[in-house]
C-alpha cells in the first residue's frame, strides 16, 4: 500500500483559486548573528506568553532552551573549539565523496554569490567558531503532525504551509507526538502560567489558546496580506530568507555550492531533499555541522509513513486476539 | 570553547559532566558489543517531543482493551450458554469503556471540544480511527449491557415500547462488538508507535500483539474475579494464550530495537513497572490455569492478571515518555539507520545533503 500520508497537492486543489506556490524559508546560518530578532519578532507578533521563569539555562547565550508552544523561534547557539571544526569539515567533505544528489561545481559565478553584490563570506577563524541556528516549524511536505490530528484542526494552508486552526483543536496532543522534530506543543497551564505574583502585576499577561496545540503559523496573518512573516522581515542579516519554496532550495544550493568552493566544506543544507524521511522541508537550513549538534534529528522519518504496516499488524493482533477467545472456548470450555 | 587565562574563572559545567557521570555507571553493568558511537547533542536537550499523555491515557489503554476482551468473553459465553460469565462480562465491558472515554476526555486540552473528534474520519490518523471505533464499540456494548440490566431487574426497568427494540437490537449489537473488541483492544499499538517517540515507533510491529494480550489478559483476569469458577474455565484457557502472547511479543520487539530504543523499556522506573508487569502475569496465569478452579484462589489469580496488564500499559507509556526526553535515543538510532542505509549505497533519502 502507499504511504499514509497527506498529499499536499491535492489539499491545494482544495484551496481551489486560493492556492498559490509553496512558501518557504530559507535560514541560512552561516550569517545569523545571534541577535534574536527573530524570536522577538515572533513572540510580539503573536502574542505569544512568556516561557519559563527567566532563568539562565548555561548553554551558551541561549537562554530560551527550544521550541515549543510559547516559542516559534529559536536561536540555538553552540560554541566550538578547532578540532570540533576540523570533525565538521570532514563531515560535510563526507557528504560530497558520498555522491550525493545535486552536487556539482557552483553554478553561479563563485565570487559573487547567492546575495548579489553584497559580501557575505563568512568570517573564519581558525580557533574556534560560534554557531548559531534559528530553528523553527519545518512546515514539512509530508508533516506528522497534520496526519495524525484527529480533529483536522491541523491542515495546509493555501500557502501549503501547515497550521493549527486553534478554535478546533480540542488539545488531544497527538501531534506532539507525531512530530519527528519536536516543534509542536501543547500549551498548558502548568508550564506557562506566570508566577502568582506576576500574575498581579500590570505586565500580566491573557493567555490565549490555551490547552490547544500551538506551534510556527508561518504567519498566515501577514501572509494573507501579502506581508513577509514577522521573522524574515525583522533578520537584519537576511540570514532568515522568506520566497518560494523552489526559489529557496534554488538559493540554498546555490549558497552550499559557493561555500565549498571556498574551502567551507562544513556547509551542508538540511530539508532541501524531497527524497528524504519527511519529503523535504518548507523550512530549508544550511548548517555548518552535523544536524545533531543544533539539536535537529540526524534522519528524521515522519511515523505515517509506516502507518499502513502498522495497521495491518494491528488487524493481524485483532484477528489473533479473536481466535485465542474462539480456541479458548472451543477447547478451553471441557471440563 | 576558547582556551584563556580566564578559563580558571569559568564555573565547571556541572549538568553534561553529571550527565556523563550517569551514563557511565549505567554503561559499566551492560556488555557492550559495539563501541558506543560518538555524536553530540544540544546541550543534551530533547529532540523530539513525547505527547502530552498521563496517567489517564495510560487507564484508557488499559480499559480500552478490558472492554475489548470482555465483549468477547461474552460472546462466547452466550454461544457456549454460561449465563453468569455473559452478564459479567457484558456488564465489565461497557462499565470499562464507559470508564475510558471518561479518562480520555478529562486527559484533553480542552475537554468541552471532545466531540471535535467526530468532525472528520481520517485514516492518516490512528487516534482519529480509534474514537470511531471506540463510539461504535460503546454503542454496540451499551445495548448488550442494557439487556443485562434489564434482566437482572426482572424486567422491571420502565422501558415501555423500547424493551421490544432492546430485544431486537441485541444480535445486530452482539455482532458488531464482536468485529469491534478485537482492533479496539490493538489499535492502541499503533496509537503509540505512530509517533516520533522513539522507543513506541520501534515497538510498531509488535506492540499491537502486545496490547491485544495485556487486554486477553486483562479481561480473563476480570471474568476471574466477577464469576464463579463453574462458568470461567475459557477465561483460564485464555488467559494462558495471552500470557504467551505477552510475553513472547514483549521479547521479540526488544529484540528488533536498536539497543537505545529498547533500553527505557528496561531501566528506571519504567522498567521497574514492567518487570513486575511480567511477575504478575506469570504468577497470575499460573493460578488461574492450577488454582482457577476454587473461587479464592481464581479471584487472587484474576486480581494479578489485572494488575499485570495495567502495569504493562502504564509501563510502554511512560517508557516511551522517557525515551523521548533524552535525546541519546532518538539521535543514536538515527544516526545508525541512516549509516546503515549509505553502506548499502543508498545515499539519496538523507536530509542532509550538500546541493
Ligand atoms: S516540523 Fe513538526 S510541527 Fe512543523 S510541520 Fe513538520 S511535523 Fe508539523
Ligand atoms: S492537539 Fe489539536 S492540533 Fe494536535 S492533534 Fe490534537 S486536535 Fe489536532
Ligand atoms: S513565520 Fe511568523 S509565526 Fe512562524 S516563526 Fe516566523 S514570526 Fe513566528
Amino acid at each position: 500500500m502507499r504511504s499514509l500520508t497527506e498529499d499536499p497537492a491535492r489539499s491545494a486543489e482544495a484551496h481551489g483559486e486560493r492556492a498559490q506556490e509553496r512558501k518557504s524559508f530559507f535560514t541560512d546560518t552561516s550569517i545569523c548573528i545571534g541577535c534574536k530578532a527573530c524570536e522577538v519578532a515572533c513572540k510580539e507578533w503573536n502574542g505569544n506568553p512568556q516561557d519559563g521563569d527567566l532563568e539562565l539555562l548555561e548553554s551558551s547565550y541561549d537562554n530560551t532552551g527550544s521550541l515549543g508552544a510559547n516559542t516559534w523561534r529559536h536561536v540555538a547557539f553552540v560554541e566550538q573549539d578547532q578540532e570540533r571544526i576540523q570533525t565538521a569539515r570532514e563531515s560535510g567533505r563526507k557528504l560530497v565523496s558520498l555522491g550525493m544528489p545535486g552536487v556539482g561545481p557552483p553554478s553561479s559565478s563563485g565570487a559573487s554569490g547567492p546575495s548579489g553584490g553584497r559580501d557575505t563570506t563568512p568570517p573564519d577563524t581558525a580557533e574556534f567558531r560560534w554557531l548559531m541556528s534559528s530553528d523553527v516549524c519545518k512546515h514539512c511536505t509530508h508533516a506528522g503532525c497534520l496526519d495524525v490530528c484527529p480533529t483536522g484542526a491541523l491542515y495546509r494552508t493555501e500557502f501549503g504551509t501547515v497550521k493549527v486552526q486553534e478554535d478546533i483543536c480540542n488539545g488531544c496532543g497527538t501531534c506532539v507526538g507525531g512530530c519527528p522534530f519536536g516543534v509542536i506543543e501543547r500549551r498548558d497551564e502548568g508550564i506557562i502560567r506566570a508566577k502568582t505574583e506576576r500574575n498581579q502585576s500590570r505586565y500580566a499577561q491573557e493567555i490565549a489558546n490555551e490547552g490547544t496545540a500551538n506551534k510556527c503559523t508561518f504567519c498566515h496573518d501577514r501572509l494573507v496580506d501579502g506581508q513577509t512573516p514577522a521573522c524574515a522581515q525583522t533578520c537584519p542579516t537576511t540570514s532568515i530568507k522568506f520566497g518560494e519554496h523552489t526559489d529557496m532550495v534554488h538559493q540554498a544550493r546555490e549558497r552550499v555550492a559557493h561555500l565549498h568552493s571556498e574551502g567551507m566544506t562544513e556547509a551542508r543544507l538540511y530539508g532541501a531533499n524531497p527524497q528524504d524521511g519527511v519529503g523535504g522541508t518548507g523550512s530549508v537550513f544550511l548548517l555548518l555541522d552535523e544536524p545533531e549538534v543544533y539539536g535537529l534529528p540526524p534522519d528524521p522519518r515522519v511515523p505515517t509513513k509506516d502507518l499502513p504496516r502498522m495497521y495491518k499488524h494491528t488487524v493481524v493482533a485483532a484477528a489473533g486476539m479473536l481466535a485465542a477467545v474462539g480456541a479458548s472456548f472451543a477447547w478451553g470450555g471441557r471440563r | 570553547m576558547t582556551t584563556s587565562p580566564h578559563d580558571s574563572h569559568r564555573p565547571p559545567e556541572t549538568r553534561r559532566s553529571r550527565r556523563k557521570g550517569n551514563r557511565a555507571e549505567e554503561g559499566a553493568r551492560e556488555v557492550p558489543l559495539v563501541e558506543k558511537p560518538q555524536f553530540s547533542t544540544y546541550y543534551g536537550r530533547p529532540v523530539v517531543k513525547a505527547p502530552p499523555w498521563g496517567d489517564e491515557i495510560a487507564a484508557y489503554l488499559f480499559l480500552g482493551g478490558l472492554a475489548g476482551g470482555s465483549s468477547l468473553l461474552a460472546v462466547g459465553a452466550r454461544w457456549t450458554d454460561r449465563p453468569l460469565l455473559r452478564r459479567n462480562a457484558r456488564l465489565t465491558a461497557l462499565g470499562a469503556v464507559g470508564l475510558g472515554t471518561a479518562a480520555l476526555i478529562h486527559d484533553l486540552g480542552r475537554p468541552e471540544r471532545f466531540l471535535y473528534m467526530l468532525r472528520t474520519f481520517k485514516p492518516t490518523s490512528p487516534m482519529s480511527m480509534g474514537t470511531w471505533l471506540l463510539s461504535s464499540f460503546s454503542t454496540a456494548a451499551a445495548v448488550t449491557a442494557a439487556v443485562e440490566m434489564d434482566r437482572l431487574t426482572a424486567y422491571r426497568l420502565p422501558l415501555g415500547p423500547a424493551r421490544r427494540v432492546l430485544r431486537v437490537c441485541e444480535s445486530p449489537a452482539e455482532v458488531g462488538t464482536t468485529l469491534l473488541a478485537a482492533p479496539l483492544a490493538s489499535y492502541t499499538g499503533a496509537l503509540l508507535a505512530d509517533t516520533a517517540v522513539p522507543t513506541w515507533n520501534a515497538g510498531r510491529d509488535e506492540l499491537p500483539f502486545l496490547f491485544a494480550s495485556s487486554a486477553a489478559l486483562a479481561a480473563s483476569g476480570a471474568a476471574l474475579v466477577s464469576t464463579p469458577p463453574e462458568q470461567t474455565q475459557p477465561a483460564r484457557a485464555l488467559s494462558a494464550a495471552a500470557a504467551i502472547g505477552e510475553v513472547a511479543s514483549m521479547k521479540i520487539m526488544k529484540k528488533r530495537m536498536h539497543p537505545a530504543e529498547a533500553e527505557p523499556l528496561e531501566d528506571g522506573a519504567p522498567g521497574t513497572m514492567l518487570r513486575w508487569a511480567e511477575r504478575l502475569t506469570l504468577a497470575g496465569t499460573a493460578g488461574s490455569v492450577l488454582l482457577g478452579g476454587r473461587r479464592p484462589t481464581a479471584v487472587l489469580s484474576g486480581l494479578l492478571l489485572l494488575g499485570g496488564s495495567a502495569l504493562t500499559r502504564v509501563g510502554v507509556l511512560r517508557a516511551g515518555i522517557s525515551s523521548a526526553e533524552d535525546p541519546r535515543h532518538t539521535i543514536e538510532p538515527q544516526k545508525d539507520r541512516l549509516e546503515r542505509r549509505r553502506a548499502q549505497g543508498v545515499v539519496d533519502d538523507s536530509i542532509t545533503t550538500v546541493g
